[in-house]
């Protein structure tokens, strides 16, 4: 369970994440969404550590993620990024190699191998593994960076737009992986989303954010209805339901 | 080129290094050898010793500060650290004089360097890196101005200063390879090998800080706990470096560039032994040139700042650059 308690994050007077609490249970995926600027990035990176808040708490399973050790909550919490850009030349296996760190601090044994190899198999890039990042194509790249965060193989998983760069293929592969992640390893996966209809058709549960703020959130069915998505998004919307699924048209 | 680099094994690529920094320490203590063996031997070591010593610390502070900036046309003396030793060789015999700076003892005035260049860095980092990437950026800059800053303060005091202490300190200003300052050498190698240590401590982490800081952190880093450490333990390496033989600039960008190409894997576990392998072959290997080809005729630090600045263009213009 994450627990996000009156978190606040500014920039001089400006508040990007605005008193934020919620309560992310266990299991599941949960996708934030909402306009571009909402802080729902800026919320990820808190909760997984990489930014300081200015006020309030997380606490994940008990574990308040400003006091825990490092690779305590290495071993409990992943991150993906938006943007990855490294320096190193590395090929996808040694990416992916990275995600076994907080286990095996680089000296990787048999188990570490046998994660790595299934991760590259899940987010298929064993053709590729040893072809080095700069030579993939944007979305193979995406995967890879996918790859390390499944090595990392942690209860809580959090991904940042996961669905960049990716063509239709793959993204609905990324977001079946995600889905399998969930309900096979019931994993805890809280996911940003641009797309409306792929929140839509992948969630448990949906959280918006509006400047800074905590929107609305709840399940799809209850989420994905005209008014609510013009409050989120401020952009008129048909919501048509087809077998159980919801889907928005906001072409119009 | 590109297709044979990726062929050759990391192992294979440590092996030639390593085989041509033993053959060029090889040919710097025997080529051209006459007289007597005792006083050659001892002689030329300490000449030796004092270039491995000098070669070990530039290349590894040159490496790990590329991994903690995450920039591979860095080296630490955009901190300044080069201008800071400056402006303390010339306060020294501005105050003391050419003759009371001399009569100090070497070693004493090693560690007086070596505290007040740590100190200014820790200063530095204590003031100005909050931890991210954006801060390690400003701290850079600050550091750029303050090297402005304390070379201006040097160039004031030499000007002000008498012609005859000017010379005098010329020559402490200009590193020579030549002379290697033998009173330092133990000293030196205790500092390196208490840096040493540590660092053994840190290696598994230094892959992972190549990432980057945020995915370090992700991986369980406590990114500024050890970014902090290593920027003192790269200050301690800068200061032996200088104490030795004065300011280098270029070379340690030379050498770590070079590492970087010829390494086919960016694991520090190869890197870092090749980068100071190549450093012992530049180092000793250029000396022996030095010595046996032009006859003393210039100086070490003049041609390698020479092809230093070349292959520093040839980077830029190449684009890797980043």
């Amino acid at each position: 369970m994450i627990e996000i308690r009156d978190v606040t994050k500014s920039y001089g007077s400006n508040a990007v994440v605005d008193r934020v609490s919620m309560t992310l249970p266990a299991g599941g995926l949960t996708s934030i969404i909402g306009p571009n600027g909402a802080g729902k990035s800026t919320l990820l990176s808190i909760v997984s550590r990489l930014m300081p808040m200015d006020e309030g708490q997380v606490v994940i399973d008990g574990l308040d993620v400003s006091r825990t050790a490092g690779d305590v909550l290495a071993r409990r919490l992943s991150i993906m990024r938006q943007d990855n850009h490294i320096t190193a030349r590395l090929s996808v296996r040694d990416l992916v190699a990275f995600g076994r760190y907080p286990y095996s601090k680089g000296r990787l044994t048999a188990v570490d191998v046998e994660h790595i190899e299934r991760s590259i198999a899940y987010v298929g890039l064993q053709a590729f593994e040893h072809r080095f990042l700069d030579e993939l194509s944007g979305g193979q790249r995406q995967r890879a960076f996918i790859a390390m965060v499944l090595c990392q193989d942690t209860d809580y998983m959090l991904f940042d737009e996961p669905l960049n760069n990716l063509d239709m293929k793959h993204a609905v592969e990324t977001m079946k992986l995600l889905r399998r992640l969930a309900d096979d390893f019931a994993k805890t996966v809280v996911v940003v989303l641009h797309d409306i209809n792929f929140a839509s058709a992948y969630s448990d549960r949906i959280v918006a954010m509006r400047g800074g703020k905590l929107a609305f959130e709840g399940a799809p069915k209850d989420m994905i209805e005209p008014s609510r998505l013009q409050a989120i998004f401020d952009v008129d919307c048909r919501v048509h339901a087809v077998g159980e699924k919801r889907l928005v048209n906001y072409f119009e | 080129m590109q297709a044979d680099i990726k062929r050759a094994s990391p192992a294979g690529m440590l092996l030639v290094t390593a085989a041509l920094a033993l053959l060029s320490m090889l040919a710097f203590m025997t080529l051209g050898a006459r007289g007597s063996w005792a006083f050659i031997l001892s002689f030329r070591g300490t000449k030796l010793a004092g270039m491995v010593l000098v070669a070990y610390a530039i290349a590894v502070s040159t490496i790990l500060f590329q991994t903690i900036s995450g920039n591979r046309i860095l080296t630490p003396s955009i901190i300044g650290f080069d201008a800071m030793y400056a402006l303390l060789q010339t306060v020294m015999i501005f105050f003391l004089g050419a003759a009371g700076a001399t009569a100090v003892d070497p070693r004493f005035q090693f560690v007086i360097e070596t505290a007040a260049m740590v100190g200014f860095s820790v200063l530095l980092f204590r003031a100005l890196f909050s931890g991210g990437t954006r801060s390690l950026h400003l701290l850079m800059l600050v550091g750029i101005i303050l090297g402005g800053l304390f070379r201006s303060l040097s160039s004031f005091l030499q000007r002000i200063l008498d012609p005859n202490e000017f010379v005098v300190l010329q020559d402490r200003l200009f590193a020579s390879f030549n002379t290697v300052n033998a009173g330092l050498l133990g000293i030196s190698a205790i500092a390196v090998s208490a840096v040493t240590f540590v660092l053994w401590r840190l290696f598994p982490t230094f892959d992972v800080l190549s990432l980057g800081r945020e995915s370090a952190i992700g991986l369980g880093i406590d990114h500024h706990r050890t970014v902090t450490i290593l920027l003192v333990l790269i200050a301690v390496l800068v200061s032996v470096s200088t104490a030795l033989v004065g300011p280098v600039t270029f070379f340690g960008l030379l050498v770590a560039s070079l590492a970087w190409q010829i390494t086919p894997t960016a694991s520090h576990r190869f890197v870092l032994p090749i980068a100071v392998c190549l450093a012992i072959v530049t180092l000793v290997g250029g000396q022996v040139i030095l010595e046996r080809l032009l006859a003393f005729n210039t100086a070490l630090s003049i041609i390698i700042e020479f092809v230093g600045g070349l292959v520093f263009i040839f980077l830029l213009v190449r684009g890797s650059a980043r």
